[in-house]
């Protein structure tokens, strides 16, 4: 018996250092923002002081910073602002075509489906030349209204991909009750299955906002004013000045935009998941 | 019924498509058709056709074999990498056990935070007077003072750091996607295995891994194509240097289309990224194909 239990205890003890291996060498960076946002610059830039811990008092020097003198607020809202008319866009775009495609198409619609789901393959580095071009013709280089125009080509693709295989979860014999009733089948598609589908709604509205705050190529390519910038590329580029990187507010920054969005995320992480392996699990 | 219903589906589904025809196949030809021209920023709307002529200049470009060859290597080392580690990291968050949620959280934040705020957290613990590496190791006295290497500035360590951001990145990705794929291998057959006495690794080796080979080969097409078409991790850690050394093909397009102006080279050299993706959109539809038919 010992020799057993001296087995499970091994087994356990591999388990637990995996996960614990694992975690801090995936959550490290955070951790080590959360630590230079506080940290004095005097201690952040002295080579020889540890710098695990606060070798001087914690300081709200970098977060004042932050707030008070420089455009990271203006940003947050850039990037609120253009995640919410994206997400508008997103669902009145995705919402029909979804249905349509689940629905009334037939085996035309698995197809056009499918086709739909591989065109979320082509990279924004593939497109961010041809796209500035377009984007100055327009008029719009240098406005979010250039990422407004752009954004939706990413996230309608994946959007009506989910917003399937959602539509079809739903029993057909809903809709013909309905119909039977009296309504169209565009009148049941809005008066319906839109109100029942209120959870595959808000997987993709938090999912486009996701994409929204996380891209980084287009925005790079289009926007060059620093009042008009996104968050994600104002922060890692803007709060640079010269050479000179203001680490605790980068550090800050990083931090606080981070952290919300990956709560969102990972409240959707089920679906989002979903998303990605339709076809490999049954 | 059946023909009103096709109108009114095609009546549904034509805005998005025109959407995406008009912001993801237009654009696509207009690449293709740069890369036969010479446009510029800033050389009117009307393009002029020069045949192979970029093609030809880019290939003898040492910037581009170097990007080619970083956008390959990088994709293939850092997938094998990403692999081995979320298959290890799946398994051992399959059975729930306290804390496993907070835990999943921790180990998700490299993937949902935004990638370029990653990407300059790691400039930080990577730079190059006061990267925590860098204490660590003089600490432990492997470097005296001020002796430790620039671990962006010299070129085979600033191309390892590159791969360990996107296997960091990428690893929670994976991780997640072979969980799902863990959970749906019915319960019954590691169990009966376990009962004629398979052990732990006998399971893992001939049950567990051989049934998550679909869901592996997810995550490797998505993390091949994540890796690949990226230039975020690049361009903010070493803006592909030094000496090119971290050029991939998408940060050189960019440094030569947008910050060089030459928008016909670059995108000519971000058309060398399609073979890749037809590739992987090849064996997507095949995945697709299978399930459909099971």
């Amino acid at each position: 018996m010992p020799r057993l239990t001296l087995r499970k205890f091994g087994a356990r003890a591999l388990h637990v250092s995996v996960l614990l291996i694992f975690t801090v060498l995936l959550a490290f960076p955070f951790y080590w923002m959360l630590i230079a946002t506080f940290k004095q610059n005097i201690d952040l830039y002295t080579v020889e002081n540890n710098p695990f811990i606060f070798n001087l008092p914690p300081t709200l020097d970098h977060l004042k910073l932050l707030f008070f003198e420089t455009r990271y607020v203006r940003w947050l809202g850039n990037t609120a602002l253009v995640g919410v008319i994206v997400v508008a866009i997103t669902l009145v775009l995705s919402l029909p075509a979804a249905y349509a495609l689940a629905r009334l198409t037939g085996r035309w619609g698995q197809r056009i489906g499918i086709a739909i789901f591989l065109t979320y393959l082509v990279p924004s580095t593939l497109l961010f030349i041809p796209l500035s071009r377009v984007v100055a013709v327009l008029g719009l280089q240098d406005t979010i209204w250039s990422v407004v125009l752009v954004y939706p080509s990413f996230t309608v693709p994946f959007s009506i991909w989910l917003l399937m295989g959602f539509f079809k979860s739903i029993p057909a014999e809903l809709e013909d009750a309905a119909m039977v009733d009296g309504l169209t089948r565009f009148g049941a598609f809005v008066k319906l299955v839109i109100p029942i589908s209120t959870s595959g709604i808000l997987t993709v509205v938090i999912f486009t906002f996701t994409l929204v705050t996380q891209e980084f190529v287009y925005a790079l390519t289009f926007i060059s004013p620093e009042s008009q910038q996104m968050v994600g590329v104002g922060i890692p580029i803007f709060l640079v000045r010269g050479d000179v990187y203001f680490w605790g507010s980068l550090m800050a920054a990083c931090l606080i935009t981070s952290v919300p969005i990956a709560l969102l995320y990972n409240m959707f992480l089920d679906r989002f998941i979903a998303g990605f392996t339709v076809g490999a699990i049954k | 019924m059946a023909v009103e219903n096709r109108r009114l589906g095609a009546l549904m589904f034509l805005p998005a498509v025109a959407y995406i025809v008009l912001l993801i196949g237009v654009p696509f030809v207009l690449a293709m058709m740069y890369a036969f021209s010479d446009a510029r920023i800033g050389s009117g709307a009307s393009l002029h056709f020069v045949g192979l002529d970029n093609f030809r200049s880019i290939l003898q470009s040492p910037s581009f074999r170097a990007a080619l060859r970083n956008s390959i290597v990088f994709t293939v080392v850092a997938q094998i990498i990403v692999i081995i580690c979320s298959t290890i990291l799946s398994i051992a968050l399959e059975k729930p056990f306290r804390g496993r949620k907070f835990l999943r959280f921790l180990i998700l934040l490299p993937w949902v935070a935004p990638i370029s705020l990653g990407a300059i957290g790691w400039k930080w613990i990577l730079d190059s007077i006061y990267s925590v590496i860098t204490w660590v190791l003089i600490w432990l006295h492997f470097y005296k003072p001020y002796g430790a290497p620039m671990w962006l500035g010299e070129p085979h360590l600033a191309m390892a750091s590159v791969i360990l951001v996107h296997c960091w990145r990428l690893i929670p990705f994976s991780t997640v996607i072979m969980l799902a794929g863990l959970t749906a291998i019915p319960k019954e057959i590691p169990e009966a295995a376990a009962i004629d006495g398979a052990g732990f690794w006998r399971t893992l080796f001939q049950i567990n891994i051989p049934m998550m080979a679909p869901i592996i080969s997810v995550a490797v097409l998505f993390g091949t194509i994540f890796t690949f078409t990226d230039m975020t991790v690049v361009y903010i850690l070493t803006a592909g240097g030094p000496f090119d050394s971290t050029q991939t093909l998408p940060s050189l397009a960019f440094a030569v289309g947008i910050q060089g102006s030459d928008l016909a080279a670059g995108a000519a050299t971000s058309l060398f990224l399609v073979p890749a993706l037809v590739l992987i959109a090849y064996f997507m539809l095949r995945a697709a194909h299978r399930a459909e038919v099971v």
